[in-house]
């Protein structure tokens, strides 16, 4: 079981938002996880520093939080080793043949009122509800 | 150097609200998905929230002639409801119904120092570029193919 956390997701939610809002004014861009790691390999490319540097400040964050709040921060991944390493494969390829994840579709695109992000967004959330409901109350778990 | 340091700070803004949204954690992604179980909504909840302030922020910024630290916008333009979007995102979502992380979840968890968020994010580039290079050799032999 995990808690309903209606608050820390509506505040948590807000704040991906509003990065997404910032990092189109400042640099233009669409804030989508994958799009911007695409751009990473190879590094060094013209516009290579601002997407390292998003990437680190997102990592950067939680650890932050982990030293100033009291509360940990839930983490849970309850599904075996193999299983995280075979799905990482599967999202990396679907994500980048997709041309974007949650972020990218979800909410930027979405917020952009994009057929192909509407299009996107409603597949990807229908295949993961198809597939933890086989995992889970077909097959009885992994 | 300014649009690398404004560019880090907003990864925090992004990364700060993954964090506290629950985005990344994998067990409650899974229940999120898990409507006919342990259904956790705190999801819909975090999607509803970032759509409302995206969608009046862009409007907003959308509205001036560029952005403030680079020429232009960097729109996409593809428009085609097409196979690899379809399929890629049908795939993509096989993949975070399996684990529960995705892409803009897994770099966030990165910082909770968890192993087996490592081992996803070590993965799922390893995916982002064998489909990369899948693609660009598609795209080579379809350039010699018409030459």
């Amino acid at each position: 079981m995990t808690e309903f956390t209606p608050v820390l997701s509506l505040v948590g939610g807000a704040l991906i938002g509003l990065s997404a809002v910032l990092l189109m004014a400042t640099h233009g861009r669409i804030a989508g996880m994958t799009g911007i790691l695409t751009g990473l390999i190879p590094p060094g490319s013209t516009d290579w520093a601002w997407r390292a540097a998003f990437v680190a400040g997102a990592i950067i964050a939680p650890m932050l939080m982990l030293q100033v709040s009291e509360t940990a921060i839930a983490f849970d991944s309850p599904v075996p080793m193999p299983w995280v390493i075979i799905s990482g494969l599967i999202v990396g390829g679907g994500a980048y043949f997709g041309s974007g994840c949650t972020s990218g579709h979800g909410v930027c695109g979405l917020a952009r009122l994009s057929p192909r992000s509407l299009v996107a967004t409603l597949t990807f959330l229908g295949s993961a509800i198809a597939t933890v409901f086989v995992i889970r109350h077909v097959l009885g778990g992994l | 150097m300014k649009r690398t340091i404004v560019a880090g700070l907003i990864g925090l803004v992004f990364g700060a609200g993954i964090a506290l949204s629950g985005m990344a954690n994998p067990a409650k992604v899974l229940n999120f998905f898990d409507v006919a179980g342990q259904w956790d909504p705190s999801l819909l909840v975090v999607m509803v929230s970032a759509l409302a302030v995206a969608f009046v922020g862009y409007r907003l910024v959308l509205r001036r002639p560029g952005p403030l630290l680079e020429p232009s916008f960097h729109l996409p333009t593809n428009r085609r409801i097409d196979l690899p979007l379809v399929g890629g995102s049908a795939v993509f979502g096989l993949g975070w119904g399996i684990s529960g992380f995705c892409p803009g979840g897994a770099i966030p968890a990165l910082g909770l120092g968890e192993a087996t968020a490592w081992a996803f994010v070590g993965s799922m580039l390893t995916g982002l570029f064998i489909a990369r290079s899948i693609r660009q050799a598609n795209a080579a032999s379809a350039a010699t193919k018409t030459a």
